[in-house]
């Protein structure tokens, strides 16, 4: 607890299941920039293990720059800078000497889906082979497993060395799960993932994410506000460059918020 | 409702008569290529045989055939792309995968479009002062090749770069997202995806090099030799300069045998221009986003 004074970890105690458990990311006093523009300033929040931690908010209200700052993404682009203090497992990622090895433990999705233009079987095994794993026997165990695990196995499994970019755009995004997965990840981070993606498929993708946060802390960033409210433990409103408030996801929509505004976006007055 | 006003009418006749033009210019661009192609089958096509491409001249480069010339340009080339292509591969993958934008990367920028711009006489001098007299090859194939190399050098470095741009950053992003440096991101993803362009690109550098005249005339390239190069540091004959020797050098050439010349010259360089062709649309083909 580094800042005691910020409502945001008072509201985190309050959370009895969460609270347990050992925090996975730390997040002291972040602010994102871009050139001259503040995409997000001042966040304080923790995400604990084995919790999916959902960002709800409307567009351009920094839910992507935060992300971008976990995984040090900010090294992609020379324009954006990152201030504060990102803590992961207890380690500083502004001062990690291996940005590589951080990023290999993070997985990340992102809104459309980025197949690689490589068969469905190699954007699996890619990771693992980045890794030096390179014995036939053990990639297919890989592969078959991050297929069956994004509920995807059973459509591809006939037709494994075709290109991933010839799979529907839902198959596609399952395929990106499947490749964040092949890295084996402690956190896996998503990005609006349903944007692209028919209701089914979405509520397929839901129920996995369900089965993967007993291995894995998840961080959910989505517009849908009911996406949020049934697969998040705790949530946070992103609005207009600030963390507004983070709380108990069923508190959100139960109306015990703390600011007004987040009662507003909930309900759907604005957003 | 659709009757033709009297502005419908002109925009229609305005269009009529760009389309018109741009047709017209068109069709201007073939007509040189069609007039010099024909003149050069007509006039010089009965001198081409089997015998005219694989025998030395004879009668003082009057009669005979080509064969030291072209072997020589064969070695000129392959040298050259030696020297060229990993130095410029080298220099688009560094430029485009790992250079930052800044004084230093724009410097190395404006550097490669003033040597693109260079006059080929130029390079031809400098290629006698440093690579025949400073480094002491000698007028040999490895300081024409080496001159041609620099001057195509940066023909390379802008098509490489262009087929690495090509490959769209999303797909190094989710890359470098799984842990991948950059050098794994681009052995693994972009290369396999930037070949095609990268090939053509040097396909292309080949069709330039056989060409060149100036930049080979006072490093490497002989007026006549009786014997074939046996080695990097040996003179030899090539196409280019041979047919500039026998078009205006030579007195009692018949007149048949320069177009011959010329007509193997160009048909080198179409050929590999097709190959090029061929290559892009067959990996354009297989093209897999």
């Amino acid at each position: 607890m580094v800042n005691p004074n910020t409502n945001l970890n008072v509201e985190a105690e309050q959370v009895p299941v969460a609270e347990e458990a050992p925090v996975k990311l730390e997040i002291n006093d972040l602010t994102i920039k871009y050139g001259q523009h503040t995409a997000l300033k001042g966040v304080n929040l923790e995400i604990r293990e084995h919790e999916v931690f959902g960002i709800i908010g409307p567009a351009n209200a920094g839910k992507t720059s935060f992300l971008k700052s976990i995984n040090r993404m900010d090294t992609f682009d020379s324009n954006m800078s990152v201030e504060g203090q990102i803590k992961f497992n207890g380690l500083d990622v502004q001062n990690l000497n291996n940005i590589y090895a951080l990023r290999s433990r993070i997985g990340v999705v992102f809104p459309l889906p980025v197949g690689l233009p490589l068969t469905i079987y190699e954007n699996v095994a890619l990771s693992p082979r980045l890794r030096g794993i390179n014995s036939k026997s053990e990639l297919d165990i890989i592969v078959e497993r991050c297929l069956t695990r994004a509920a995807l196995w059973d459509e591809v499994k006939d037709r494994l060395n075709s290109l991933g970019s010839l799979l529907s755009g839902g198959q596609q995004q399952r395929l990106t799960i499947a490749r964040a997965l092949s890295q084996d990840p402690d956190l896996l981070m998503l990005d609006e993932f349903s944007i692209a993606v028919d209701p089914v498929t979405t509520m397929r993708i839901e129920d996995v994410l369900k089965e993967l946060k007993k291995d894995m802390t998840i961080i959910l960033v989505t517009n849908l506000v009911q996406q949020a409210r049934r697969l998040a433990d705790r949530t946070a409103f992103f609005l207009e460059n600030e963390c507004v408030e983070v709380g108990n996801t069923e508190d959100l929509f139960t109306g015990e918020v703390k600011d007004q505004r987040t009662r507003d976006y909930v309900e759907g007055k604005f957003g | 409702m659709f009757a033709e006003s009297d502005l419908n009418a002109r925009n229609k006749r305005v269009q009529g008569l760009f389309r018109m033009l741009f047709l017209m210019m068109t069709v201007l661009l073939i007509v040189p290529v069609a007039i010099i192609l024909f003149t050069l089958v007509s006039k010089g096509g009965s001198v081409i045989s089997i015998d005219f491409l694989f025998t030395n001249p004879t009668d003082g480069m009057t009669a005979g055939g080509i064969f030291p010339a072209l072997l020589g340009t064969v070695w000129i080339v392959a040298v050259a792309l030696l020297a060229s292509v990993p130095l410029g591969v080298a220099a688009a993958i560094y430029l485009n995968e790992y250079a930052g934008d800044n004084w230093f990367t724009r410097l190395i920028q404006l550097a490669i479009i003033n040597l693109a711009g260079v006059p080929s006489i130029v390079h031809a001098l400098f290629g006698v002062g440093a690579f025949v007299i400073f480094f002491g090859f000698g007028t040999s194939i490895l300081a024409a090749s080496l001159t041609l190399a620099i001057m195509t050098l940066p023909i390379v470095i802008v098509s490489t770069r262009e087929s690495l741009r090509a490959v769209p950053q999303a797909f190094r992003e989710a890359c470098w997202n799984m842990g991948a440096t950059r050098w794994q991101t681009i052995r693994r993803i972009v290369l396999p995806n930037a070949i095609s362009g990268i090939l053509t690109g040097v396909i292309l550098e080949v069709s330039r090099t056989a060409g060149e005249t100036a930049p080979i005339m006072f490093t490497g390239a002989a007026f006549f030799l009786p014997f074939l190069p046996q080695g990097v540091f040996d003179q030899t004959m090539a196409m280019s300069l041979h047919l500039f020797v026998v078009a205006t050098q030579v007195p009692g050439v018949p007149e048949e045998l320069p177009f011959g010349v010329a007509l193997v010259l160009i048909a080198m360089v179409l050929i590999m221009n097709s190959i090029s062709i061929a290559f892009r649309m067959y990996l354009r083909g297989k093209k897999k986003w």
